[in-house]
């Protein structure tokens, strides 16, 4: 499987240089209107057509990649550490601490965080600039969705700390915090792994929604959310087979991420 | 020979003729609502479910013929407006019954006006109703007659009637004692309601048939159009009542027998900018919204037919005032939609100090210009115009940004907090009597957008519009009133408080298994003679 | 027992606190208190202030004291949006979501912990790969492409929910079990001999058992969470599609009183995956 995650390593970094790359690679601006050919289908001009405003759907994608896979990677990046953090060290110091930790995240669970990114927006300016926005909705995504892999972090966490490694560890006279940094983080890994994998496309799809409240990508800007709320019309599924390639594309470096993360897995 | 050979083909004819009299009977017409209505309660009613029922359910004095928008005698054969419009009589249908039996009376109207006009009720038909303050009178003159006196003069005030479901006085089941073709049989919360066919339903068709012809109507909560539309093309419902441009076209293709494009409707599309004196806004940017010039400006540099053509498919048209060119007799046909000319809008913009500095538009002050237009989020169509004018304000050196709100947070903006520059909204309008606008012009409202709720009128030009709207609201004269709704036009043409984008044509969707179905332009588009809808044989054995 | 006191306990004071602090969130947030009637232009203005005094509210702390002292009286109020007992609508919907959730956890735990176990067992990293590509593929898909594929297909739209909680199960489970089997006492057993069902039943699946168990408690909420926009979009009448049409028209009646309940649930599958978890580590040791 060493092939496999060299492919993939290798084709999130092309992926990533044309992204990066778009002003190079791109035909045409993201935010251009081509209003003769809207939902054209592909040609030399376009060579992923054109969406509803006619707009060049190849340089959407790439300007759309830049955008979605730097900032989906970082807010999943951010729950991760926080499940990491909130749930590792709940679960290690475990007793009362723990049960109070796990309390406040079934609650952090169960509340209507709809209503907090609505007051976010009512409280941002409304001429922000869209990449400020979109920075803004990945934080806040990242700070909220920690919830659900803290609590499975914090089994495990509890389980190491009861587990051989560690009291021989505690009996050689390692204390709290090097015991947690040491010995117990780097064992969630499996967990955090899952935690990080999953967050990517649920980021980038929540981003997408969260348009209905004003947050995420504002016009023009594209994101592979906005390109991919494309998908959520009957239409979509008769005759534009072409408005599936952020769909692929997306599920690809979701793909590409999980082998190369996940190398000790596949020497099971 | 000859005799029995005549009273054969007699008897076959007769049978024939029975026959497809059974045949257009019976079976379930479906459809979808999309959202569940908030009232069964007819005078309460305001939200486009709860009419929906209404409209089914619902036996009026009048009825407006949607499709020769000509007013016709339902429960009151007769009427006669009196006093300049303040009084009303109607003789009434006698034999009438509700729909569980209960006799329908003048005392039914009675109790029905009193329930609309109390102020208690808040009651939006009611509303319109009430031209000036006072107690509306009611005079009950026999069993089948009945006077009803309003405190001021009410344009309109027979028209008004096709909105006035009447109530039983008397009926143990109140408000859901009915006297329309249908009455709600079944209402299950979020899923469905069943309406089946009023048993006493007084019309009848020309050969003495009662009517309704379809037995019963499902009516589905669906609130996702791609889900009706799929539902549609599968034969699980009958009709869309309102047709996107976009699965208009997508039907159109597939099945062209279904679509139907009734033409240009009263809806427009339209955008304004936040003229509220004390708003957060920074004084240079309530100093630009202001000016007409730039109003005008950002008018003339939108391209309107680009938005009709784009955005809608080609399925509307240029906007040019507040009536639409579809209300024929109050349209002002003088006026022509403002011509895409970005040159000219330079121009204009030049008068009021703003000039072009390496492809950005500055103020005199040096301020770029820079805005923000919110629209409801989820409405993809606002939301692509909105993205269309973007770049046509570009081409201006303008920077506009794009905002998608959901509703409640957009409505506090505009009504309560005032805490936007520019909305992008559409009117839905049902009435062509532009009187029903009196609140959007009038600049003392709550409903006059860009600046409700004035204590006096901010500009000349809106105490003119308030004079004129109050002149033809008290006017029975068709020309001075129409003389009056054109110089209104005229000014808003003018001035630009809302800059109108499009006109949408009315859409519809009928599957060619339902017949006698003839859209229009005019809400209800399909169903507006449920009455005489009837069903294929088959499809309606089915059901 | 008195564990389980203390947990009722526990659930008791976080359900409290759990709905005050929905209540905070919905109250304060903006759009609270209008309505699409103050775009009404039918509605004059006296009918317009009247409308916006009914809508204006006590403040959050009366709101919340009159509404749990209702609640102790089995009312739970009216909901503003659809003018109907809020006892009413929860009890015609509840029934729906939860056919939504149990069909959905099944569905999603069924194919995810199989998926997991076979790619996991067979060592084959074909199994993996597929397990790993249809998750992928399934988290990269929109809620709403995906319910629009089953209603193309006619397949009841409840299995939508199966399809969005199996990624996460899939993942979460197979990392579990992978790291659980390259434990060294499971490389002990295989090397003596013991079959790959024992070995899974004995040796790996208790040492993954709490995280399991955790995952379990979690995927609950993940589905409750997933029923809001699977029955918005397929239109299903449960307390997801109403939790929806309450948010978009603040009915904080309604909203506090469904807090409410998710809380409720997320805490009761938490509290019961810890004390599985808990009586499993107990007896192993």
């Amino acid at each position: 499987m060493k092939w496999a995650r060299i492919a993939a390593i290798v084709l999130l970094a092309v992926i990533s240089i044309a992204c990066l790359g778009a002003e190079l690679f791109a035909p045409a601006s993201y935010a251009h209107q081509f209003r003769d050919v809207p939902d054209a289908a592909p040609s030399r001009q376009h060579v992923l057509g054109t969406d509803a405003l006619g707009r060049d759907r190849f340089s959407r994608v790439l300007y759309g990649t830049r955008v979605s896979l730097l900032l989906a990677p970082s807010a999943a990046l951010l729950s991760s550490l926080l499940a990491a953090f909130i749930g590792g060290t709940a679960g290690f110091i475990g007793g009362w601490l723990e049960r109070c930790v796990m309390a406040a995240t079934d609650l952090f669970l169960s509340l209507p965080w709809l209503f907090l990114l609505i007051t976010v927006r009512a409280l941002l300016p409304l001429n922000v600039a869209p990449m400020t926005s979109v920075m803004i909705t990945f934080a806040l995504l990242g700070c909220l969705g920690w919830a659900a892999a803290a609590r499975v972090v914090c089994a495990d966490a509890r389980s190491l700390a009861q587990s051989d490694f560690v009291l021989l560890a505690r009996a050689s006279g390692n204390g709290g915090l090097r015991l947690l940094w040491r010995h117990i983080f780097p064992n969630l890994k499996t967990v955090l792994y899952a935690q990080f994998w999953i967050s990517i496309p649920v980021f980038i799809l929540t981003e997408a929604n969260l348009g209905i409240l004003g947050l995420g990508v504002a016009e023009p800007l594209p994101s592979w959310g906005s390109l991919l709320r494309e998908l959520e019309s009957f239409s979509s599924f008769s005759a534009q087979p072409w408005q599936f390639v952020p769909l692929v594309l997306l599920i690809v470096v979701v793909s590409c991420f999980h082998l190369a993360l996940s190398r000790e897995e596949f020497s099971v | 020979m000859r005799r029995h050979l005549i009273g054969l083909v007699l008897s076959v004819a007769i049978i024939l003729c029975a026959a497809t009299a059974i045949a257009q009977s019976g079976g379930q017409l479906r459809f979808c609502l999309h959202s569940e209505p908030k009232t069964m309660n007819p005078v309460l009613t305001a939200d486009d479910s709860s009419e929906t029922v209404r409209y089914l359910t619902g036996g009026v004095l009048v009825r407006l013929n949607r499709l020769t928008q000509q007013l016709e005698p339902e429960l009151a054969t007769s009427w006669r407006v009196g006093a300049g419009g303040k009084t009303i009589s109607f003789k009434l249908r006698s034999g009438v019954h509700f729909s569980d039996g209960t006799p329908f009376s003048a005392e039914d109207v009675a109790y029905t006006v009193l329930q609309l006009m109390d102020p208690g009720m808040h009651s939006p038909t009611g509303d319109s109703f009430r031209s000036g303050e006072g107690k509306t009178l009611m005079q009950v003159t026999g069993k089948d007659q009945v006077l009803i006196t309003f405190p001021a003069p009410v344009v309109g005030l027979d028209k008004l009637f096709d909105q006035v479901a009447i109530m039983s006085a008397k009926s143990p089941q109140k408000e859901m004692a009915v006297l329309g073709p249908y009455y709600v049989a079944e209402n299950k919360a979020g899923s469905y309601l069943l309406l089946k066919r009023n048993p006493n339903y007084w019309k009848r068709d020309a050969s003495g048939r009662q009517l309704p012809y379809v037995d019963s109507v499902r009516l589905d909560i669906q609130e996702n159009r791609d889900i009706e539309m799929l539902r549609l093309t599968r034969g699980e419902i009958d009709f869309i009542n309102a047709l996107d441009a976009e699965y208009f076209d997508k039907l159109a293709a597939q099945a062209p027998g279904m679509a139907y494009d009734a033409g240009v409707s009263l809806d427009a599309e339209q955008m304004w900018f936040n003229q509220v004196a004390n708003s957060r806004l920074p004084a240079y940017k309530k100093a630009w919204f202001t000016s007409v010039n730039f109003r005008r400006a950002i008018s003339g540099s939108i391209n309107r037919e680009d938005l009709a053509r784009v955005v809608f498919r080609g399925h509307a048209r240029p906007a040019v005032s507040w009536v639409s060119p579809a209300n024929k007799f109050w349209f002002n046909t003088k006026l022509q939609p403002h011509p895409f000319d970005q040159k000219a809008a330079l121009q204009t913009l030049a008068q009021d100090g703003f000039r072009l500095e390496s492809g950005k538009l500055k103020d005199r002050d040096g301020h770029l210009v820079e805005f923000s237009v919110i629209t409801n989020a989820g409405n993809k169509y606002r939301e692509r115009m909105a993205t269309m004018m973007q770049q046509d304000l570009a081409g201006i050196g303008i920077r506009l940004n794009v905002v998608t709100l959901d509703f409640p947070s957009l409505i506090e903006r505009i009504t309560r907090t005032f805490d936007y520059e520019a909305c992008l909204l559409g009117l839905m309008n049902n009435d062509l009597d532009p009187n029903s606008q009196m609140n959007v012009w009038l600049s003392s409202s709550e409903t006059h957008q860009w600046n409700p709720s004035e204590k006096t009128p901010a500009t000349a030009w809106e105490a003119e519009i308030d004079k004129l709207m109050r002149a033809q609201a008290s006017t029975l004269d068709m020309n001075k009133r129409k003389q009056a709704i054109d110089r209104v036009q005229e000014i808003v043409w003018q001035e630009e408080p809302f800059i109108y984008l499009v006109n949408k044509n009315a859409m519809a969707a009928v599957s060619s298994a339902l017949h006698n179905a003839h859209p229009v332009v005019l809400r209800p588009q399909v169903y507006w003679n449920v009455e005489q809808l009837t069903l294929d044989t088959e499809v309606a054995k089915k059901r | 027992m008195h564990r389980l006191a203390r947990q009722v306990a526990k659930i008791s004071i976080i359900l409290l606190l759990g709905g005050f602090l929905g209540a905070t969130l919905v109250r304060f947030a903006p759009g609270f208190g209008v309505d699409e009637e103050d775009l009404d232009h039918r509605l004059n203005q006296q009918s317009m202030q009247a409308l916006r005094e009914s809508r204006a509210s006590e403040s959050l702390g009366a709101f919340y004291f009159h509404y749990l002292t209702r609640i102790l009286h089995g009312d739970l109020g009216t909901s503003r949006t659809l003018q109907q007992p809020v006892r009413k609508l929860l009890a015609e919907r509840i029934p729906e979501t939860l056919k939504s959730v149990a069909l959905g956890l099944t569905l999603g735990w069924t194919l995810g912990l199989a998926l997991a176990i076979a790619a996991v067992m067979s060592r084959n990293w074909c199994v993996d790969l597929f397990g790993s590509l249809l998750a992928g593929a399934l988290l990269c898909l929109p809620a709403a492409a995906l319910a629009i594929l089953f209603v193309i297909a006619r397949a009841p739209g409840q299995l939508v929910l199966g399809l969005i909680v199996f990624p996460k199960i899939f993942r979460y489970a197979r990392n579990l079990l992978a790291h659980s089997a390259a434990l060294p006492h499971v490389l002990t057993a295989r090397a003596k001999g013991v079959g790959s069902v024992r070995v899974f039943l004995w040796h790996i699946l208790p040492v993954s058992a709490p995280q399991l168990l955790a995952l379990a408690g979690v995927s609950v909420s993940m589905a409750f969470a997933a029923a809001i926009p699977v029955e918005a979009l397929c239109d299903l009448p449960g307390i997801g599609q109403l939790a929806w049409k309450a948010a978009l028209g603040r009915d904080l009646e309604l909203l506090v009183t469904l807090t409410m309940i998710v809380t409720a649930v997320t805490l009761v599958a938490n509290s019961a995956s810890d004390l599985a978890g808990s009586s499993l580590r107990t007896r192993e040791a």
